[in-house]
């Protein structure tokens, strides 16, 4: 039992090495004066030139304020998409299609890049020849793009959400008289609110940081982010890039951070009004 | 139920669905005819899906594409090397992930949150940028090489980046928290006194281990290595950055067919023969799904 317990915790320790060596790598070299990028120069590191650079970087500066954009909109249509989705399949029982919406709902998320973007370009291609609509790609198709990827795992994380609760609370407020759409805003919302937080935020990650569908239905002129990278790291490491990536490290960290410290305090509050409620019936 | 009430429930479900049939469905169709179409100089490059006779549709199907796709040894060393590399990425991962997941599963639960914190956070960072990380710590003049010879464990260093490993290293790099959750998920639902149990009938742990543990995690094995071995097989980014350039994966070739050759019907062929490879694996995943998420209600 005991050497069991040692070789489980070993690998933990391992892997956890693992998973944040190259990070801390990224981080280190992001303030390495050389050029050669993993050849530390002593002398006259550390430094912020990097970090200089990408400020007046207008390629990388436009890319990501475009990125940002598009995030923005997929995140916020995914998670309605998404909410409608897993509400349907957690609360509405056998209806017809459902199968069909089950199946599509999470046939994306493990879907190979390549194919969904292919898939996706050549419905473009054949809606413009065909209805004359979109007028070539660029942002608006990487949007309906991100939207649908994004939509999968919202509905996911919604409809794991609401099967974690009974039913009892809606059907007592439908008892009462609160008609469907009260019902939702006032008890299922509430209740799933956490999910849709978590999942507007997971879908704003998955379309900042998609390339590969990006690639397929992007056009000129709507280079994302992640499309910029990947151009500049084909060829080699560039150490502004390094700079870049601990930026983001250090965004998304603060922001789960943040998020962690309000969800401890939303708990604690919460315990305490049930302590307050149930001292209050007695 | 009032007919209000079920037009709004018809709207609630109707919506996503067609969505997702208008932005999922129909361009795999297309995909698939496309696959069946000639290539030609034109915009778009392949003869017309549907063609008319007379006032009547007919579809004309050519065979070309696939037949090319299998006279081309190419394309079959290809597919075969991406299913080497995802089924042996999967291995890896879940050697790596089942002791991780196990140790996580038997913290104390006040450590368990913060250790799946730390096993989650990487996921949020830039998936682009961890996997171009490696390529730092890989090449020549890199991290690991220049430690090496630095404590004089080799002469030269060793040619890391741009092989087999690399890409595996990448990919289980990558993919590792995908196997971890699930089967986290498993594992924290086990009794422990099953274990002691058969501690207590004087099973050794390894024994126990493998007679308890290990059968009851069977759903939890299969949703993690799906979860990894699915997308593997068609990975990009990965063995671009990171992989042999004599050997591509299915996933680029089908890339380069499109954005190189411009041969839009080889590379829909290829779409339809990857998916063909892995309906079983997306069905099996479809399962396991439904049954994580429906019958725990």
């Amino acid at each position: 039992m005991k050497s069991r317990g040692l070789f489980t915790r070993v690998m933990l320790v391992l892997g956890l090495i693992f998973l944040y060596v190259p990070i801390l790598s990224m981080i280190v070299f992001s303030f390495n004066n050389s050029r050669l990028v993993t050849v530390w120069d002593g002398p006259n590191s550390p430094t912020l030139k990097w970090y200089g650079a990408l400020v007046h970087n207008g390629q990388i500066l436009g890319a990501a304020w475009l990125s940002i954009r598009i995030a923005l909109v997929s995140a916020t249509a995914a998670v309605i998409l998404g909410t409608l989705a897993g509400m349907a399949l957690a609360r509405f029982g056998s209806f017809r299609g459902r199968t069909l919406l089950a199946g599509m709902t999470t046939a994306p998320i493990v879907m190979p890049e390549v194919i969904t973007g292919l898939s996706l370009l050549l419905l473009f291609v054949a809606m413009s020849q065909l209805i004359g609509w979109p007028k070539g790609v660029g942002a608006v198709t990487i949007t309906l793009a991100h939207i649908t990827f994004c939509m999968a795992y919202v509905t996911v994380v919604v409809q794991s959400r609401l099967t974690g609760f009974d039913e009892s609370l809606e059907e007592a407020a439908m008892d009462l008289g609160a008609r469907p759409l009260k019902v939702f805003f006032r008890i299922t919302l509430p209740l799933i609110l956490p999910a849709i937080a978590s999942g507007w935020l997971l879908a704003f990650t998955l379309s900042w940081d998609d390339l590969v569908i990006t690639q397929f239905v992007a056009g000129p002129g709507s280079s994302t982010l992640p499309m910029v990278i990947f151009s500049k790291v084909r060829f080699g490491v560039t150490p502004d890039v390094n700079a870049l990536a601990t930026i983001m490290v250090l965004l998304v960290a603060t922001g789960i951070a943040i998020s962690t410290v309000w969800m401890r305090y939303r708990e604690r509050r919460h315990a305490r009004d049930l302590q307050l409620a149930a001292a209050a019936n007695l | 139920m009032p007919l209000s009430q079920r037009a709004g429930r018809r709207l609630v479900a109707g919506v996503p669905t067609l969505w997702l049939i208008l932005l999922f469905m129909i361009p795999f169709l297309i995909v698939f005819r496309i696959s069946f179409s000639e290539v030609r100089l034109a915009i778009p490059p392949y003869t017309p899906l549907i063609s008319w006779h007379h006032g009547s549709p007919s579809f004309e199907v050519h065979w070309s594409a696939y037949k090319f796709l299998f006279t081309d040894s190419l394309y079959v060393s290809s597919y075969l090397y991406s299913l080497k590399v995802a089924a042996v990425s999967t291995l890896c991962c879940l050697l790596i992930g089942y002791p991780m997941a196990y140790a996580i599963a038997h913290a104390k639960p006040s450590t368990r949150s913060v250790l799946l914190m730390l096993i989650i956070l990487p996921f949020w960072t830039s998936f682009l940028l961890r996997v171009y990380a490696w390529i730092g710590l890989l090449k020549n003049n890199g991290v690991i090489n220049n430690a090496l010879l630095y404590l004089h464990l080799i002469d030269h260093p060793l040619a890391l980046l741009q092989t087999d490993f690399a890409v595996y290293i990448g990919i289980v790099y990558s993919y590792l928290p995908f196997m971890i959750l699930p089967l986290y998920a498993n594992l924290e639902k086990h009794d422990p006194a099953l274990l002691e149990a058969a501690a207590d009938l004087g099973a050794r742990p390894f024994t126990a281990f493998r007679r308890v543990t290990l059968p009851q995690s069977l759903a939890g094995i299969l949703a993690g290595s799906l979860l990894v071995f699915i997308p593997a097989v068609g990975e990009y980014v990965i063995p671009t950055l990171l992989g042999r350039t004599d050997q591509l994966m299915i996933g680029r070739v089908l890339s380069d067919e499109f954005f190189e050759n411009r041969d839009w019907p080889v590379a829909s062929a290829v779409a339809i023969l990857i998916l063909l490879l892995l309906v079983i694996p997306i069905m099996l995943f479809q399962r396991a799904q439904r049954r994580e998420l429906e019958g725990a209600a």
